[in-house]
């Protein structure tokens, strides 16, 4: 388990002092803390018991590296980097069945797309597995034209990713166009217009927030995270 | 024996229109049979489905809410999302913008910028659950023209038109389709996995493991009896049906089990020809034979 795990290695700035974080960490620590603060029922996370319902319940627990257990268990621990750095929030498929189950109603799904979103705008990946890229591709596409378009976006990322899978899905493909339900080119909305004004908004609307030095607020780890 | 006729507001969805158009064409098609009118909306947009909530929170919301404030300047009974990824995700916007001040105010700021407003008014539905909650099992069984008798069904809902919040059924036993079929004389057989995970997108970033996901699906599905597996996304359909060769190959198995649009089994027993429920767009061929359809 631990030789597949990224990012274990000590970090050098790492300082031996309990409950001291690196400054780097400090940072992913703000981030995540901002985005799931506007989750609602984002901050239930401090209540977690460890009790492994969501793990028992991950229908693909078992190809993750970081279990979703550990994932809460490392927030705490101060470590948020190296569940940045692992394939587990790039694995879960949004079936929500841990944030249905667990006894203390943390939402689970939620936090592992802010965890995403951290992720995202940070640039920490795990290595050499470029699968935000179908995410960075979707919001592409829907910003362009408005609508999803399925096989634009599946073009995008094998051509970036491994262009040889195309190949293989060429009979897929194929046998899809026969039966009509391959859509060749994207259509734009006609209201697209509304969408990029949104997007420059939301744009306008991040600007003064990073300049904003928002100090970092101690007793986040550990048992004081616990509250 | 309805008053007033009924009438919704349909949000196709981007799927809806390239791989998922069988299910597009048979939803059409019984609502048309049932005399309940589908109102396209009009210049509907992507509701973001699972992949822009990792970009960005407010911005997704925000483009999400655009349906929605167009949902609500037509004044509808209900906003109808066929594919669970909409429906979620429309649902989602609903619950945080009213949970969330904060979430809601950014929203407000970004949907004036273009000239839009949204009140929250909208009730987004399943079609599953407006026609058996809305119309009724029991009309239903009045409108069918066949009986589904011997059509053994595995009831697969997926994971997303039950869950996160608990909608219209239970999120991890749900019933509904159950129970309409089997009073359309179909047998529904034992499916426990009836809202596990397809593995979605994951099919495209996790080849490996959504295949296992799959294969699990469809051999209980097979082991329990199954002649067909109904489904009420356009994403469990291809995933459940474009991979069976493939993950034959990949497990030395071989499958071939027909996977429907629930809508395409409830299009056959209202009487519809094959090709209005767009059947001959299916990879999979059904091949259950039914009683002719009596007037």
């Amino acid at each position: 388990m631990a030789s597949t795990r990224v990012g274990l290695e000590p970090r050098p700035e790492q300082a031996h002092i309990p409950g001291a974080l690196p400054v780097s960490e400090q940072a992913l620590r703000k981030k995540f803390l901002e985005e799931s603060r506007l989750v609602p029922g984002g901050d239930r996370i401090s209540r977690c018991l460890q009790c492994g319902t969501c793990t028992g319940s991950c229908p693909v627990s078992y190809a993750m590296d970081i279990s979703p257990r550990m994932v809460i268990a490392l927030f705490r621990a101060g470590q948020i980097e190296e569940i940045l750095r692992s394939r587990t929030i790039w694995i879960c498929a949004s079936c929500y069945m841990c944030t249905t189950r667990c006894p203390q109603g943390i939402k689970i799904t939620d936090l592992l797309y802010a965890l995403k979103r951290t992720a995202m705008d940070t640039g920490l990946y795990p290595d050499r597995l470029p699968i935000y890229l179908l995410s960075k591709n979707f919001v592409r596409v829907v910003n362009r034209y408005g609508r999803s378009h399925e096989m634009l976006l599946l073009l995008l990322y094998y051509l970036r990713r491994n262009p040889l899978a195309l190949l293989r899905l060429l009979p897929l493909g194929i046998a899809m166009w026969r039966k009509g339900r391959i859509s060749l080119f994207p259509a734009k909305i006609k209201g697209i217009q509304t969408i990029r004004q949104m997007l420059a908004a939301s744009k306008a609307l991040e600007l003064p927030r990073e300049k904003e030095e928002v100090p970092y607020v101690e007793g986040t780890v550990g048992y004081r995270a616990v509250g | 024996m309805r008053e007033a006729p009924m009438e919704y507001l349909y949000y196709p969805g981007c799927s809806l229109e390239a791989s998922g158009k069988p299910y597009d064409e048979s939803l059409r098609a019984v609502f048309r049979v049932l005399g309940i009118e589908l109102k396209e909306l009009k210049d509907w947009n992507c509701c973001g489905a699972t992949m822009y909530m990792s970009v960005d929170e407010a911005i997704s919301l925000a483009i999400s809410a655009r349906n929605l404030a167009l949902a609500e300047q037509n004044g509808c009974r209900g906003l109808i999302a066929p594919c669970s990824a909409c429906y979620t995700v429309l649902l989602k916007t609903n619950r945080f913008l009213r949970d969330s001040p904060e979430l809601k105010s950014k929203v407000d700021h970004l949907l004036a910028q273009g000239g839009l407003r949204y009140n929250l008014t909208v009730a987004v539905r399943h079609p599953l659950d407006v026609l058996v909650n809305d119309v009724g099992v029991e009309l239903i069984a009045q409108a069918a023209k066949r009986s589904l008798a011997g059509v053994c069904f595995a009831p697969y809902y997926g994971c997303q038109i039950v869950r996160p919040e608990r909608g219209f059924d239970d999120r991890e036993f749900p019933m509904t389709m159950d129970r309409l079929f089997e009073r359309l004389g179909a047998t529904g057989v034992y499916f426990p996995l009836k809202t596990r995970c397809c593995g979605a997108m994951l099919m495209t970033t996790f080849p490996d493991v959504a295949l296992h996901l799959v294969e699990e699906l469809l051999d209980c599905a097979r082991e329990n009896g199954a002649h067909c597996v109904i489904t009420t996304c356009p994403l469990c359909q291809v995933n459940l049906e474009a991979y069976q060769k493939r993950l034959g190959k990949k497990f030395g198995k071989s499958y071939d089990i027909p996977v429907l649009y629930f809508t395409q089994l409830l299009g056959l027993a209202l009487g519809c020809s094959e090709t209005e429920l767009g059947m001959q767009r299916n990879l999979t061929t059904f091949k259950v034979p039914l009683p002719a359809a009596v007037a």
